[in-house]
């Protein structure tokens, strides 16, 4: 077995919104090809890790190391062209452009990223409605390009913000292949979820995040272990 | 030939000079709307920047000979330049607040500009002769049709299509759509939006700074031909509904020939018009005609 890369690794991070103190020493390593899962109550701190890395939050300090690359002090655009796709919590589709036109913003930062025709083969609802308003998609069809959009830019490192969220079954089943092959192909992902039942199976390990710092590290084969630990915590 | 009891020629004329100021209300608002959609900055400046642009262009030729035709090209770039500094040193800080700051910021910045001007060259204008390619007038058969403001109609339009085409069709106007709708998204794909702001906030500008230019051998050039013209580019503006380009191009023309038309039915009331279909349109579509609700 091959040595793990860090390819993203978050220490000591605090972050703020204005006078508010929402992260208080963030600790996480992501290792290249992984799947890593922040778990936590709502407010723990989830989406602001993710909003943090990217420099989305207000006043930050900590280390946060992007591919060996230190970005605590450096311009949001210029973290995202080190190679990373956020998909927000909102879905983040603009209401101003067509699905292609969404699908076509981010520019490329990286050099393999998937062409539209292998976006429109994985995302086939996405290529019937490629004229369609952004917003005008159903909530399933937002989330499938808000996906497709990362895909496409290149990118190797994506963080994912509750992607399951307020989909149909189905849906979610379909996002849970997605990330199967994503990790196959060897995208390094941090996924945020709420919904244990998404991210147990698709995680190698998770963090559970409780007033903005991590409260528990768990492997995959260790989770059976400590689900009465995950109940207390999260209350599955 | 009469049109409603109005010589056809004294019609088409007033048309034609209707068509005009519309060609300015167009060109100033759609920089306005420009401003406004990306910034969220209500650039009271504007007319400022329109007054510079012409006597840039009065300065240029009376100081060291740069006539008509570089000056089109180059004081749209010093006023976009202007610009650039003013967004940098000034407006970058006031994003995150009510639109109320930038107006106010704005504002005062028109009366420092506008009293630089004053204190300088007086109140009263200046002349600045059309070019000679430009001058006299051609025979239409029903109205003699100075050939200056057939170039002014003409630059104008191009340039508001132009400027609609980018901001709709290309690439780069999906960026402007998408920084104005959510920056900080945006951002968080590896576009430069700071950098994108700044640009528009120049672009703006140097579009009033054009105006300027093309209204200089049209009107006298006079420190106070900005803050005669942003009262009615505002309501042209809240007409078309704030931010919205084809709104402001639309608009701005349709106002420009409404006031000459009023001008030669009901004179009286040519400097009211306007304001008062910005009141019937703000009590029937608050957003204006081509605004989207909130």
């Amino acid at each position: 077995m091959s040595t793990p890369v860090e390819y993203l690794k978050v220490s000591g991070l605090h972050a703020f919104y204005g006078e508010s103190h929402v992260l208080h020493g963030m600790n996480l390593v992501v290792n290249r090809g992984e799947c890593v899962s922040l778990l936590g109550r709502n407010g723990a701190g989830r989406t602001t890790t993710l909003r943090a890395i990217l420099g989305l939050t207000g006043r930050r300090t900590g280390s946060i190391m992007v591919n060996g690359e230190e970005v605590i002090a450096m311009a949001t655009h210029r973290i995202a062209r080190l190679g990373i796709g956020y998909c927000p919590e909102e879905r983040g589709i603009y209401s101003s452009l067509s699905c292609e036109e969404n699908l076509l913003l981010p520019p490329q930062v990286g050099s393999v990223g998937m062409s539209l025709d292998e976006i429109y083969q994985m995302f086939p609802n996405l290529a019937e409605r490629r004229h369609s308003q952004g917003t005008r998609l159903s909530g399933g069809e937002q989330q499938m390009l808000a996906m497709a959009r990362v895909l496409r830019t290149g990118a190797q490192l994506l963080l994912l913000d509750e992607i399951s969220e307020g989909l149909a079954p189905v849906i979610v089943q379909r996002l849970a292949q997605i990330i199967h092959q994503l990790k196959e192909k060897g995208f390094t992902i941090l996924l945020v979820e709420q919904n244990f039942r998404f991210a147990a199976p698709l995680a190698d390990r998770m963090y559970v995040v409780e007033h903005g710092q991590v409260a528990a590290e768990i492997q995959q084969h260790e989770l059976e272990q400590k689900r009465e630990f995950l109940q207390e915590f999260l209350g599955v | 030939m009469e049109i409603f009891g109005i010589p056809l020629q004294a019609f088409m004329s007033q048309l034609m000079l209707g068509l005009v100021n519309g060609c300015f209300y167009a060109v100033l608002s759609l920089g306005l709307a420009v401003i406004f959609g990306m910034l969220n900055i209500i650039n009271f400046a504007h007319g400022a920047m329109y007054m510079a642009g012409a006597f840039f262009a009065w300065m240029g030729l009376t100081y060291w000979g740069i006539g008509y035709w570089w000056s089109l090209l180059l004081v749209p770039l010093a006023v976009g330049l202007v610009g650039v500094i003013i967004e940098r040193t000034m407006l970058q800080w006031l994003y995150q607040l009510d639109h109320l700051y930038g107006l106010l910021l704005t504002f005062g910045l028109a009366l420092m500009i506008e009293g630089a001007f004053r204190y300088f060259y007086g109140a009263s204008g200046l002349p600045y002769s059309i070019p000679e390619e430009l001058g006299g007038a051609i025979n239409l058969g029903f109205m003699f049709l100075p050939k200056y403001r057939a170039w002014v109609v003409a630059v104008s339009l191009v340039v508001c299509l132009a400027t609609w085409f980018v901001i709709e069709k290309t690439r780069l106007g999906a960026y402007l759509r998408a920084a104005t709708e959510n920056p900080r998204l945006t951002q968080a794909f590896g576009i430069n939006v700071p950098l994108m702001v700044m640009l528009t906030y120049g672009f703006g500008v140097a579009l009033a700074g054009l105006a300027g230019v093309l209204a200089a051998p049209a009107y006298a050039v006079s420190p106070l031909m900005g803050s005669n013209l942003i009262i009615v580019v505002f309501a042209v503006v809240v007409i078309g509904g704030m931010g919205s380009i084809m709104g402001s191009i639309i608009t701005g023309l349709s106002l420009g020939v409404i006031e000459g038309l009023t001008k030669v039915f009901y004179a009286e009331a040519s400097s009211t018009v306007v304001f008062v279909i910005m009141v019937i349109v703000l009590m029937i579509r608050p957003a204006g005609l081509f605004g989207k609700e909130k």
